[in-house]
């Protein structure tokens, strides 16, 4: 299999899905000749023009409402919004108008559309560049929220996002980009609702999404190498929420942390404490616990940033603290 | 109203100006150097905006930026130390290094902040507005945006609101041409900016840029009709950046002969000649006020060198007021 970078395999799934169907456009700020903040749109303007390829002016709230529109009319629009702190400005139209659309009119107009958006600290951007606000979207019915972390789930999810009738917040993160991975050539289109088992183990679950994901995984790695066996949940989506793998795993390991990049108060984690709650309280063997971001806007200078964000030192602490107070190293 | 005096906001002008661009040709260094991280915009090429607007404000004037800002909080009066010691997200920074280049705000200088989200500092200086006419003061304010934050909806409210209430602010747009890599031609149908005010009901004026007296003098009759309550006004600066959007910034979107072009009208090129040839200043003082701009910044940067990180504690610092915990 080709090991790719999250963004080359970004870039790929967008040409394939403009290829594929002529109803797929692209539209967003910087997104022609620039090719993105980001780069994730290179070489997209010159294969299929401005018509389909098509620059926008700094004006979140009118080009988001224009996606909806021609997604109400039957095209299917991709809008890039520059970083999800941008999407805010947009927030009417995507909270009221594209997740409602379809059901408040009983279930006539489809709005099948697709806004792909990076999050996350971590850059040093500072506190109106660097949030986490998924969980904003995650919170709204008829929304779905993807937020893959690795570069084949941003190429199967990308994917069914573009395929799919609904509105599809595709959450990125910066500094996933320029991560590799595997990722199978031709058609590869992951359910959206499935979370994955991104590592097994059987003494601990840990459940995350997109960057934390990936160092939930790193740490797991790395507690193996002292007899810790730690099963990673990548939720890969937030709505639908997949809470039947969550408590399968947490059913089998009896113990359960959630990392996250989003504030703790809440956020996605207390929304899987409440869930395990439900689905497997009589397997726990201690309180599940949430390792997220402070609760302050993300401050710019490097040691407050990093202090403030979660990161592998952090969760390694409280997969410990989870494992002593259950009697595991005795 | 005021009038421009070559001797005093001539004068003035030229070594606020000059300090400006000499802080702003460090900015690529220092992100060169990687003290300086995230994104930070310079603003050389566009001095007589800000130092002619400022050199028409009072004491108790407000203004809000953007995200291209250092200008606008120098020719307010920040100290540049301080300022760039915030750009380098240290603790002698006005935020204590919270915010970096395009969040400073200056609580005591009246600046609301430079800002991150484009567009939104026309929201704010309409509220110091609204809060000047509600409290019986004579203060008005100022937002900075640039022709790109022009195609966001809040300016058409913003405008409107002003112009309804009577609200004593300036709304000044910077329009160099450019948002990031977009042109206006591309951006923007009607190129007549002033347009947008006068469809509110706002007097708007052009005005040129690069000429410090130009600027100075739209600022001053708009300040004169703000204070006199006699509502908003809109000022359309036409200017130029020449250094990128930001530092990497590659410039596929435009050329070398345009940038040329516009150096060719530098604002600080043209006010020396000016003076020069007014008798104000005399070789030797146009050298003297170089040498001294670049002394200021010179020590502005040392001064934000060898100032500490904050710490890492300090990061749950400040979140509410009085103390209230994270
Ligand atoms: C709401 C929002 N959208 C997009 C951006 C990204 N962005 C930062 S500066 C900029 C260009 C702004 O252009 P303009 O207002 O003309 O000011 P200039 O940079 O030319 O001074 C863009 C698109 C942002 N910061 N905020």
């Amino acid at each position: 299999m080709p090991v790719i970078t999250y963004r080359q395999a970004l870039n790929d799934t967008l040409r394939a899905e403009l290829t594929r169907d002529e109803n797929v456009f692209l539209i967003g700020e910087e997104i022609g000749q620039f090719e993105g903040s980001y780069k994730i749109t290179a070489g997209l303007l010159d294969e299929f023009g401005p018509t389909r390829v098509r620059d926008t002016p700094i004006a979140e709230e009118g080009f988001v409402g224009a996606a909806i529109g021609a997604a109400m009319m039957g095209l299917r629009p991709v809008a890039e919004i520059m970083t999800i702190n941008f999407s805010l400005i947009a927030m009417d139209q995507i909270v009221n108008h594209a997740a409602k659309i379809y059901g408040m009119f009983g279930g006539q107009t489809p709005v099948p559309m697709v806004i792909r958006t990076p999050g996350g600290g971590g850059q040093q951007l500072g506190a109106t560049h660097s949030q986490n606000l998924e969980v904003w979207y995650a919170h709204v019915p008829g929304l779905k929220v993807v937020a893959p972390s690795t570069p084949a789930d941003a190429k199967g999810l990308l994917t069914a996002a573009i395929r799919d009738d609904d509105p599809v917040i595709f959450l990125e993160n910066l500094s996933l980009y320029n991560t590799k991975g595997e990722v199978p050539d031709g058609e590869q289109v992951t359910e959206i609702g499935k979370a994955a088992i991104a590592k097994e183990g059987t003494d601990i679950t840990v459940i995350a999404y997109s960057r934390a994901s990936v160092i939930a995984v790193e740490t797991a790695r790395k507690l193996e190498e002292e007899g810790i066996s730690v099963e990673v949940v990548d939720l890969r989506s937030l709505r639908p929420l997949d809470r039947q793998t969550v408590c399968e795993s947490v059913r089998k390991t009896s113990r359960a942390v959630v990392l996250e990049d989003d504030w703790l108060s809440y956020g996605v984690g207390a929304e899987i404490s409440a869930t395990v709650m439900e689905g497997a309280f009589d397997y726990l063997d201690a309180p599940v616990r949430r390792v997220a971001a402070a609760e302050v806007p993300l401050p710019y200078a490097k040691p407050m940033e990093t202090a403030a964000l979660p990161d592998a030192q952090d969760l390694t602490k409280v997969i410990r603290e989870q494992l002593e107070a259950t009697s595991f190293f005795r | 109203m005021q009038e421009f005096d070559q001797r005093r906001q001539g004068l003035s002008g030229l070594k606020t100006m000059a300090m400006i661009r000499a802080f702003e040709s460090r900015m690529p260094v220092l992100s060169e150097e990687r003290l300086i991280r995230g994104s930070t915009h310079p603003s050389a090429g566009m001095e007589a905006v800000a130092t002619g607007v400022s050199l028409a404000l009072g004491p108790q004037d407000s203004i809000a930026s953007n995200h291209r800002g250092h200008a606008h909080c120098l020719a307010r009066g920040s100290d540049p130390g301080r300022t760039m010691a915030e750009i380098l997200g240290r603790r002698d920074g006005y935020g204590g290094g919270k915010g970096g280049s395009m969040h400073i705000g200056v609580a005591e200088l009246g600046i609301l902040g430079t800002n991150g989200i484009v567009g939104a500092g026309i929201g704010l200086a309409t509220g110091a507005a609204l809060a000047a006419q509600m409290q019986g003061s004579d203060a008005v304010s100022v937002v900075y945006f640039g022709d790109g934050a022009a195609n966001q909806g809040v300016l058409a409210e913003a405008l409107n609101l002003a112009a309804i209430w009577k609200l004593p602010v300036l709304f000044v747009c910077e329009n160099n041409h450019y948002a990031q890599s977009a042109s206006i031609e591309e951006m923007i149908a009607q190129p007549d900016l002033k347009q947008r005010g006068l469809a509110y009901g706002v007097p708007s004026v052009d005005v040129d840029g690069m000429s410090l007296g130009d600027t100075f003098t739209a600022a001053a009759e708009g300040v004169e009709r703000a204070r006199s309550g006699s509502g908003p006004t809109l000022i359309i600066a036409d200017t130029y950046r020449y250094l990128g959007h930001m530092a990497g910034d590659t410039e596929i979107y435009r050329n070398q002969v345009e940038v040329e072009q516009w150096q060719a009208k530098d604002p600080i090129a043209r006010l020396v000649s000016q003076l020069l040839e007014a008798g104000v200043i005399t070789t030797s003082d146009w050298e003297d006020i170089q040498e001294e701009a670049s002394r200021v910044v010179q020590e502005a940067e040392e001064f934000a060198r060898n100032s500490p990180f904050p710490d890492a504690s300090d990061a749950t610092q400040d979140v509410y007021s009085k103390g209230v915990p994270a």
